[in-house]
């Protein structure tokens, strides 16, 4: 994140953001699969639990709640960082990251939840395109998370000036894609069953 | 990261004979294509299946990590005056090429989960018993295996569409088509999967889309041959190597597509599937086409790259006795697969009555194993005694023949400005190129770090054959501080 540096590019666009386009097109063919898969496999379980048994819908609603407000925190945390407000910056920072953070509390006791009630990753077909398909999601918002965390702690080194609004903007971008994506999971497993 | 994949990959390849006996082998046993069920838990206890889905997924990450910086570099890092259609038709086609390798290669990961997951952790989505379909396999696997097969082509393509031009003392003809083409070709190679798996039962209409599809990516395919061919029309050729080579890739690739063809309408596809037909079909393409094409863009920028010409006589030697060995070893393949003899088994009974086709194959294959001998001892002679190759020993028109061979680090002493396609052919000429960098020019210092970050990869793929959690949570750790080190270590070294 320090290999800030300016170079005049072809396109006009910072090379680190366009090849961030480039992985996010990446990742829509890898949730792609998943989600496709998840829908081949829709109602073809040979045994229980089904999704209608399973799945907390008003639960999950919360969290997906909570994981749309953390983009908007996302937001506020670039334009402060752009505008150079340290406080603020901090503030939405720290809020994105504990959003995030609070969506992986909702989603590991949801996972717990059902193992409990009878549904792992092989009980049937259900369980197996579920747990890889949300895991997956969720794997990226740790990772997120981590990032923000990252991010939090140059920002109290010092390191995460306006100048460097452009690192803030390239987390925000991934982060913002991880909720799309949870968006269309919401629908397709939650939603439309 | 391609370093470990390939380790992976090979040492999986060479353990098995060196271990000896079978049960100890650790080489793939489920083909190439890997089809489930033959690579489930239950057909495939051993870790065989694990060692080759674990060195893909290694060399998929490394494939789109390269990607990424490919597409990157040909966007954003162009000369000033090199517009989208000043670009040699290679960078063109590696731009192509790198669209497809991001986007198929996902596919193919998630498909590896699935079947990972399904021989590690008991998921059901390859078992028929608990509802599950092996098709969704093999709709993954040529999802991503149809596209990877321009990923191999595309740059033979572009490379035949730089040597053409040089060799024929003529400009590219019709190069925005060619362009264009190739970017069909990425396009609709996304949509012709499905004539993989005619055989299979998908019903009419799949069949006749997938059929339609298969035939119109021949149009592209077809208006980049004629282009070719007209290149050459009228020109001054001349033979040395690279050029025999990609007209060789343009003959061949010619039966290879009227093969491909043949076996686009699914009536047809069905007597030829599975058997050798087919494999006379992909070694048109894939030797004849692609392999050869690499051998041109070997031959055209050996020099560059070494500063040492290879020798020319050898070279013919090598292209005549590869070009004549192919077609004895693949040629005879078209019959033996029509008269019946089925892919993808061993050996064949003597009942069938082609052990003398066969046999004329075999000897072609050692006519084409001593071509390659012919190109190695060529490339290590080279070392030495190879012909000075100066800045251009082609007198070709792209810019990479401004610089000395082999380029200096900095690749050229000045940005040039890029005033034609074919700056060096062209009436405008550029600007002299000094000798020495008028002023110091920023190289970016090496790092270890990209090599660390990729040795944890490798750490956590052994850790997940040897089914041992604290050796893939090593393997985290080192991918975690490497990513870390690398992106915070001082970009002015």
């Amino acid at each position: 994140m320090t290999h800030a540096h300016a170079h005049a590019t072809s396109t006009g666009l910072d090379s680190r953001k366009l090849a961030f386009w480039t992985f996010i097109g990446s990742e829509c063919l890898l949730f792609g699969s998943l989600i496709s898969t998840y829908l081949v496999y829709k109602g073809r379980s040979v045994r229980g639990p089904t999704p209608a048994e399973i799945l907390n819908i008003p639960l999950t609603s919360v969290s997906t709640f909570d994981l749309l407000m953390s983009s908007l925190a996302m937001v506020l945390a670039l334009a402060a960082v752009a505008r150079g407000d340290r406080l603020w910056a901090r503030v939405w920072l720290a809020t994105t990251a504990l959003l995030g953070a609070i969506f992986l509390g909702f989603q590991a006791y949801e996972f717990t939840q059902f193992v409990h009630e009878g549904l792992t990753i092989s009980t049937n077909l259900f369980g197996s395109t579920f747990f890889t398909l949300t895991g997956f999601h969720g794997g990226h918002v740790a990772v997120g998370v981590v990032w923000l965390l990252t991010l939090l702690v140059r920002s109290f080194q010092g390191e995460l000036g306006p100048d460097k609004a452009l690192n803030v903007e390239i987390a925000g971008l991934y982060w913002h894609f991880v909720d799309v994506v949870w968006i269309v999971i919401f629908t397709v497993v939650y939603l439309i069953q | 990261m391609f370093l470990f994949g390939g380790l992976f990959l090979n040492a999986s390849f060479i353990a098995g004979p060196l271990l000896g006996a079978d049960s100890l082998s650790v080489a793939p046993n489920g083909g190439w294509f890997g089809y489930v069920n033959l690579t489930s838990r239950a057909f495939s206890p051993g870790v065989n299946i694990d060692f080759w889905l674990l060195g893909l997924q290694v060399l998929g990450i490394a494939s789109l990590a390269a990607g990424f910086n490919f597409i990157v570099t040909i966007v954003n890092l162009r000369a000033p005056g090199m517009s989208f259609m000043r670009m040699p038709v290679f960078t063109w086609m590696t731009l192509v090429t790198q669209f497809l390798v991001v986007t198929a290669f996902p596919v193919i990961t998630i498909g590896l989960v699935f079947l990972m997951f399904d021989r590690f952790f008991g998921t059901n989505f390859y078992a028929v018993s608990a509802g599950g379909d092996v098709l969704l396999w093999q709709h993954l696997f040529w999802l991503f295996g149809h596209p990877e097969v321009y990923i191999l082509i595309l740059p033979a393509m572009g490379i035949v569409s730089e040597v053409l031009p040089t060799f024929s003392r003529k400009p590219l003809f019709g190069y925005a088509v060619i362009v264009y083409s190739g970017l069909l070709i990425g396009v609709m190679g996304w949509g012709v999967w499905s004539h993989h798996m005619f055989s299979v039962g998908l019903g009419p209409i799949p069949d006749s889309v997938f059929a339609a599809t298969t035939m119109l990516i021949a149009i592209p395919t077809g208006v980049k041959i004629f282009n070719w061919l007209a290149t050459m029309w009228g020109g001054q050729l001349r033979f040395a190597p690279p050029m025999l080579f990609a007209i060789g890739f343009i003959a061949m690739f010619i039966i290879g597509g009227l093969s491909g063809v043949m076996h686009a309408s699914p009536p047809a596809d069905l007597q030829q599937t599975d058997t050798y037909f087919v494999v006379a079909h992909i070694h048109y393409v894939l030797f004849g086409g692609a392999i050869q094409g690499l051998f041109a863009g070997i031959y055209y920028w050996w020099p560059k790259i070494t500063g040492r010409l290879l020798n020319e006589r050898l070279g013919k030697v090598h292209f005549w006795i590869g070009f004549i060995g192919m077609n004895v070893a693949f040629f005879p393949m078209h019959f033996i697969g029509l008269l019946g003899m089925p892919r993808r088994i061993y050996t064949y009974g003597p009942e069938l009555g082609l052990d003398r086709l066969n046999l004329v194959s075999t000897i072609g294959a050692l006519l084409l194993g001593m071509s390659l001998l012919v190109f190695l001892y060529n490339a290590w002679r080279s070392r030495r005694h190879g012909e000075i190759a100066g800045n251009d020993p082609w007198g070709a028109a792209t810019l990479e023949w401004t610089v000395p061979s082999p380029p200096p680090p900095y690749n050229f002493t000045v940005i040039p400005e890029v005033v034609s396609r074919l700056p060096r052919w062209s009436r405008t000429q550029m600007r002299a190129m000094p000798e020495v960098p008028p002023e110091p020019i920023h190289v970016p210092g090496g790092s270890y770090w990209p090599a660390f970050t990729a040795a944890g990869l490798g750490i956590m793929a052994v850790g997940a054959l040897l089914h041992t959690l604290w050796v893939v949570l090593v393997g985290v750790v080192v991918l975690v501080v490497g990513i870390y080190s690398w992106a915070f270590e001082p970009f002015e070294v």
